[in-house]
């Protein structure tokens, strides 16, 4: 890798440098593009607000799910599973860990009655939008 | 070759598969998979959020294992996306498995989206001790 680089250096010195620039770019890019942990898809409508998380191999009882007003949290971990004794790891790509990730909705959640449900080690909530942060409409009265 | 590793990366914590385009407008993911070998079988682990068992297909060629799972594509109605983390599609993967199975004694199932399957060896490819005596 050293040698046309080497060669070119009369007419750029920089150009090293400059690759080296692109390939740190090229290692931030890859990170700062990946989705934190859990993968999560978010929507909302005037009454509600859905959020989706991938969780597979997560016991739902070990995520914690947390409202207050309108910011949402969810935490948790993915236990690893102990291979047995005499047992040779071919590949491992399964990660394992704790997890906590919040967000911010557009509006403030009724707490009583957000749902949650876990199918296929996908986590659905479901929030309500709060009745005092929904728009009010204002009658006008002729006099 | 650099380059074309670089288009591999990792989107939205999701490998995609670029290898061939599909028919289907839908993207295809590698799932993560963990691979272990006991003295007697094959015991592969493989993520597939959203799959469930009518939604996937797994099959044994020769010595190719492929699992294919679709995953849940529905989305909330009447609602506007905010956020979108990750994409949902196929996922699909194949390995050479290197070792004799036995296909009859195939096991598979999959639970809270992880699937679990155990490939006996055959009994050619169990290793066996080999009594010395002394003579």
């Amino acid at each position: 890798m050293f040698g046309p680089e080497l060669i070119n250096w009369g007419l750029d010195p920089f150009q090293g440098v400059r690759g080296l620039r692109r390939e740190m770019g090229r290692l931030f890019d890859q990170y700062l593009d990946a989705e934190p942990y859990p993968p999560v898809n978010i929507w909302a409508s005037g009454d509600e607000a859905v959020v989706k998380a991938e969780l597979p191999g997560v016991d739902p009882k070990d995520v914690e799910i947390t409202v207050k007003d309108s910011v949402v949290s969810l935490s948790g971990e993915r236990k690893a599973e102990e291979p047995a004794e005499g047992v040779v790891c071919h590949r491992c790509e399964r990660g394992s860990g704790s997890f906590s990730r919040s967000f911010s909705l557009p509006f403030a959640v009724d707490r009583e009655k957000v749902k949650a449900s876990f199918a296929n080690g996908v986590l659905t909530i479901t929030l309500p939008r709060a009745e005092e942060s929904k728009p009010r409409k204002i009658a006008i009265t002729a006099e | 070759m650099k380059e074309e590793k670089d288009k591999q990366v990792q989107k939205s914590s999701k490998q995609i598969s670029q290898a061939v385009e599909t028919a289907r407008d839908l993207p295809v993911f590698l799932p993560a998979t963990d691979i272990y070998e006991k003295e007697d079988a094959l015991l592969v682990a493989c993520d597939l959020p959203g799959v469930d068992e009518k939604s996937l297909e797994i099959t044994l060629e020769d010595d190719l294992l492929t699992i294919t799972g679709t995953q849940d594509l529905s989305e909330p109605e009447g609602h506007e996306l905010l956020h979108r983390g990750y994409l949902s599609g196929i996922y699909r993967r194949s390995f050479t498995l290197l070792t004799e199975v036995d296909r009859d004694k195939i096991k598979a199932t999959i639970s809270n989206g992880v699937l679990k399957l155990e490939l006996p060896k055959s009994e050619q490819a169990r290793p066996k001790k080999i009594q010395v005596t002394a003579g």
